[in-house]
């Protein structure tokens, strides 16, 4: 286990080495700062917009961080050639994969603290109330969508290209958030094998959506969900995180570094 | 060295030249205050209406705190769209409450297991929290300035629930100066006069102008087509004819508003209603009569 949490430390350190976190999070206070700003007829308690705004782009920012962290984290190691000196110390392929998620996923729960407290403390700005455990739930759900689409990137970075793999993920991401709930409406007025085949997609992908409490804490529907469905839901996020996990070890078992 | 030097020269004047001839064009085409509107209109064409049509839809999100149907949703239970109707006073909606709460049952778990994590109670905003509504119902009003009903449900929600009248009144001049002959927006401006100012004289003229403009525009419509759409709005003539009885009504003059009440009654769809206004009037100018007698 030591041996995971070495190689996460050394993710966490690069993230608050490069730049991507900072750059994002000023543009995201900037253009939050800037929405609050503008005043619809004269109105300056708008809260809602802000609100929303201000998620949009902490979702955003989050879901680039940790693509873009987790699809380099092999391909720099093999591109730099420091994977055979890993390697060549007593540690298994499963525990880098396995530590580079963790470091990762660590990391992205970090930038998400900061983009949350900065939420925090615009709508508490503006509507002189915090629902901390509602805006604890939403941190927590995001969260452990991230760790999924992290695990998903890990797995497309041990089988595709860089570029291709942060293609493929924003794809799939972005459209299961959007379309992921759908699927199955849409399978039932289909007729033949591609209502099927659909159908089996709809029942097969994560479900995205079901971390995404925007729309909760947007509208100010401040009694929390009830812990235990947080709890079935963390539990749903850490089977599909493990299932693309060893997806990737076993891909990257046999997988030739040069 | 010195052939150069003419091209470059050459180059100067035609760059003066054409910037002669177009900056007046350019400065004609600011003055009519058409640029903003020609460069949202080339860079979105009809794209505009769609996506002024997804904030209203947002709008409406907000209204009931973030309960709203998809596209998929929308598709197989057609919802009207309960802002809209509050604004145009059509507020029976209310009564289904009960329906829009129980949700359809889940098709499987997932969907069961989602409706956790959304908000599944019917509601209004109400109490001054309708103001969230306002950013997008203006980006809407910007990205499609001839689309009249967004106007009326603005400027009802800016008057009529958060008392900003003169928010409302601006908005609806607005409105006018992009659709000049709206007899719709010309009853909301009046409602507007009345109501927040109290302006007798500037609501009757307004309320009169609307009516001419009701009898330009509604009337060489057809009086009902099959799918509604395209019909003589009789609605807005009888608001309008009500409004010039309250006007009437709050100025003294009984006779006219009598008048008034005449023409609504003929117009009206439920004329018996109107009928027993008329007689209380009448009974009422007839006890005055008495009285002067």
């Amino acid at each position: 286990m030591s041996k995971i949490f070495a190689v996460a430390g050394v993710v966490i350190r690069e993230l608050y080495r490069r730049k991507d976190f900072y750059v994002l999070f000023i543009l995201t206070v900037l253009i939050t700062l800037l929405m609050a700003s503008v005043h619809f007829f004269h109105d300056d308690r708008i809260v809602r917009f802000v609100k929303e705004m201000c998620l949009i782009l902490i979702w955003l920012s989050a879901l680039v961080i940790a693509v873009t962290t987790a699809a380099r984290q092999i391909p720099m190691e093999r591109e730099n050639r420091t994977i055979f000196p890993l390697l060549a110390k007593p540690i298994a392929r499963w525990q880098v994969l396995l530590g580079k998620y963790l470091g990762c996923w660590l990391a992205s729960g970090a930038a998400l603290v900061v983009f949350y407290v900065f939420f925090a403390a615009v709508s508490a700005s503006r509507e002189h109330s915090l629902p901390l455990a509602s805006y604890f739930q939403a941190l927590w759900l995001h969260w452990q969508m991230l760790g999924i689409v992290i695990a998903l990137t890990i797995l497309g970075s041990v089988a595709l290209s860089p570029a291709a793999n942060v293609t493929i993920v924003f794809i799939i991401s972005l459209g299961i958030l959007f379309m992921g709930k759908y699927l199955n409406m849409v399978a039932q007025r289909m007729t033949g094998p591609s209502g099927t085949l659909l159908s089996a997609l709809y029942f097969a992908i994560p479900h995205l959506e079901f971390f995404d409490v925007r729309i909760l804490i947007i509208h100010g529907w401040t009694t929390p969900i009830p812990w235990a469905d947080v709890l079935l839901a963390t539990i749903y996020g850490f089977a599909y995180s493990a299932f693309f996990l060893a997806a990737a070890c076993l891909v990257f078992r046999r997988k030739a570094l040069n | 060295m010195r052939r150069a030097r003419l091209a470059l020269l050459l180059l100067l004047v035609i760059c003066f030249t054409l910037a002669v001839c177009l900056q007046p064009r350019l400065a004609a085409r600011d003055a009519a205050g058409q640029d903003s509107e020609n460069t949202l209109a080339l860079l979105l064409g009809d794209g505009r209406q769609m996506m002024a049509d997804r904030l209203l839809g947002k709008a409406d999100a907000y209204f009931h705190s973030g309960k709203y149907p998809s596209i998929f949703e929308q598709n197989a239970a057609p919802e009207e769209n309960h802002m809209a109707a509050a604004a145009s006073g059509h507020e029976d909606h209310d009564e289904d409450h009960d329906e829009h709460e129980a949700l359809p049952p889940a098709h499987d778990w997932i969907e069961a297991f989602g409706r956790h994590f959304i908000p599944t109670k019917h509601v209004h905003l109400e109490g001054g929290n309708e103001r969230e509504m306002l950013p997008w119902l203006r980006l809407s009003i910007e990205l499609d300035p001839k689309e009249i009903q967004t106007y009326l449900t603005t400027a009802y929600f800016l008057g009529d629930r958060l008392g900003k009248w003169d928010e409302a009144e601006q908005l609806l001049r607005e409105g006018l100066k992009a659709n000049p002959n709206s007899p719709n927006l010309l009853n909301a401006l009046a409602h507007a006069e009345f109501e927040s100012r109290h302006d007798l004289a500037r609501a009757r003229n307004i309320w009169s102008i609307a009516l001419h403009r009701w009898h330009d525009v509604e009337e060489p419509k057809p009086e009902k087509t099959e799918t509604g759409e395209g019909q003589r709005n009789m609605f807005l003539l009888e608001e309008i004819l009500g409004g010039l009885v309250k006007v009437e009504l709050a100025a003294g003059h009984l006779d006219k508003a009598l008048e008034y009440m005449k023409i609504l009654k003929a117009n009206a769809a439920h004329p018996e209603g109107v009928q027993r206004q008329i007689d209380a009037l009448q009974a009422k100018i007839n006890a005055g009569a008495g009285q002067t007698k």
